[in-house]
């Protein structure tokens, strides 16, 4: 008597109301019992129009568009915008407001990576870490607060500095930060990199080589976890980043393990990257004075000279009105990979078209590939080791 | 409040009165009912943007929503109100509404953030400019994001509406 389980193919619909999509991704499987036959994703569902909305503002306008892009890590966010806006401008912030993005890059760094390992680990199963992660992050939150006033949308970077400085108080509880942090990194190391159940959900699952990885795209650590060497911040510096010494960790095997070991060892290196940065600190301004025509002047000035005043409000509410013409083109490394900011001006203050090359948006195409030939349960372990959101696929 | 009386009917709050002695309370069935719904709020886990990054800060460690009685549930069967946080576009709109309908009575919506509310700054083609054009909303928490203390006074208002409902529990109302 034949034994075997004859199955037949059925279509299950995955999302966008399911919670371990990270928002609103839809997955139609294709399963054969338990097996994923194929898989197609669905994105459009966050679809908001920021490109669009953006070309119909000033360039200063847009910065808030770009905090709710990748809401999880909006400090990169508005970093990579301004330094694309700098590009095309050819504007040079001063040193001091290099350190202090490079710094609370590196801090929403930290807290992405906080939030990325707490859904993970919650969609596989371990809710303790999910918990233990939210403490951590909950204290950066309370420290973006201190720094410009927001939790979570910060609009902190400004184009050829930033906001506001940095006050005693945020340097002081940043580094009390930094000392506890890599503690906390082993705590959760501790419950789940040895953990068996761990371990048998991600060694092995979602194998991706080197090779394809970079055919696919894939950037950040969904391709460091394959071996392949890249980073932006060391290849091609941008801030502080070629002042700062860091290490960028490399995985071997491409499959979820090796992702979740390059995250955990990046915010190590963040938060050695931000006690660099507190103590090399220089004193200076955090604007720059060199191209008056396309920065803000200081609050100071704009409170108490007309001219300023009048400055100030034109290039909020008309922007640059002589903004030399070109293109440009500027990558930037955030938490879930490659961020892009492909920007044409045509001479008014306005862009003429912008394009965000999001990092998410590539990781999804790669979905099918890692999800396909693997279980139904090993579906939620890929998008977790993909780490997407999609305010910023949907753009 | 000194109860000397063991057998005669005591007033503890308005409209509810206890008989000591014999361990009674008396009340209406709306009191009861009432409390039992506001003080067992499940909302369905329905993240859609930035919101619900901050939803999911109010439900964890820091600010814990279970100590309100909130459990989040991952489907929309067994949930009381849903939190709707985030942008609504025109292609999640009828995902949003579909999941409004799978509830089972009696159901709350709570509009959190400004996108929910009204749109917000997404003035564009594909954004609905606020979910009360679809949904009957109750409460409307503003924010961008809202900080959690302002997602947990708008689930205290929703519990003052529910306290303060009268025959929803009866099929004749």
């Amino acid at each position: 008597m034949d034994k075997t389980i004859k199955t037949q193919e059925m279509v299950l619909n995955m999302g966008p109301q399911h919670p371990s999509t990270h928002g609103v991704l839809r997955l139609r499987l294709e399963v054969s019992g338990e097996t994923v036959v194929k898989c197609t994703p669905f994105v459009g569902y966050l679809h908001r129009g920021t490109e669009k909305l953006a070309e119909g503002m000033t360039y200063l306008q847009a910065i808030p568009l770009m905090d709710r892009l990748d809401y999880i890590s909006s400090m990169t966010n508005d970093v990579g915008y301004c330094i694309a806006v700098e590009r095309l401008f050819d504007i040079n912030p001063p040193l001091r407001a290099k350190y202090i993005r490079t710094m609370v890059s590196e801090v929403s760094r930290i807290s992405s990576h906080l939030l990325w390992l707490a859904t993970h680990a919650l969609d596989i199963g371990a809710m303790t870490v999910f918990l233990y992660a939210f403490r951590e992050r909950e204290r950066i939150l309370e420290l973006f607060e201190m720094l410009c006033g927001a939790r979570l949308t910060v609009t902190y970077p400004r184009i050829g500095g930033v906001r506001n400085d940095v006050t005693q108080e945020f340097i002081d509880t940043l580094y009390q930060f930094t000392e506890e942090f890599p503690d906390k990194i082993k705590e959760y190391e501790t419950l789940i990199n040895v953990n068996r159940i761990w371990l048998k959900r991600t060694v092995g699952i979602g194998v991706i080589s080197g090779e394809e990885a970079v055919n696919y795209g894939l950037t950040g650590a969904a391709l460091r976890g394959s071996g392949v060497d890249y980073d932006i911040r060391k290849h091609f510096p941008y801030d502080a980043y070629d002042l700062v010494n860091f290490e960028v960790p490399i995985g071997k095997n491409g499959d979820v393990y090796d992702r979740y070991l390059c995250r955990m060892e990046e915010m190590r290196q963040s938060n050695s990257i931000i006690r660099q940065c507190i103590e090399a600190l220089p004193t200076g301004p955090i604007m720059t004075s060199d191209s008056p025509k396309y920065t803000l002047p200081p609050k100071d000035k704009v409170l108490n000279n007309m001219e300023s005043l009048i400055h100030h409000f034109t290039l909020i509410t008309k922007g640059p009105m002589t903004a030399p013409q070109g293109e440009v083109y500027v990558a930037t490394e955030v938490p879930k990979g490659e961020l892009g900011f492909y920007i044409i001006s045509d001479g008014t203050g306005k862009p003429y078209r912008m394009r965000v090359r999001s990092p998410s948006f590539v990781h999804v195409s790669a979905l099918p590939r890692l999800c396909q030939g693997g279980m139904i349960a090993d579906v939620v372990a890929n998008i977790g080791s993909i780490d997407v959101v999609l305010g910023e696929c949907d753009r | 409040m000194l109860i000397d009386s063991t057998l005669g009917l005591v007033d503890v709050e308005e409209g509810i009165k206890v008989i000591p002695g014999a361990n009674t309370i008396i009340t209406t069935l709306d009191k009861f009912i009432n409390w039992g719904r506001e003080s067992s709020l499940w909302p369905v886990t329905f993240g859609l943007a930035c919101c619900a990054i901050e939803m999911m800060a109010c439900g964890s460690s820091h600010y814990d929503l279970d100590r309100l009685g909130i459990i989040f549930r991952g489907s929309p069967r067994q949930a009381d109100c849903m939190i709707v946080a985030g942008t609504v576009t025109k292609k999640m709109a009828p995902v949003v509404r579909k999941v409004y309908d799978q509830l089972p009575e009696p159901r709350y919506v709570i509009a959190m953030g400004s996108c929910a509310c009204s749109g917000n700054v997404y003035r564009s083609y594909s954004v609905v400019q606020g979910c009360d054009t679809f949904l009957p909303v109750d409460v409307y928490v503003p924010g961008c994001p809202p900080r959690p203390e302002a997602l947990y006074d708008g689930i205290i208002r929703l519990q003052e509406i529910i306290s303060k409902e009268r025959m929803r529990w009866s099929p004749i109302r």
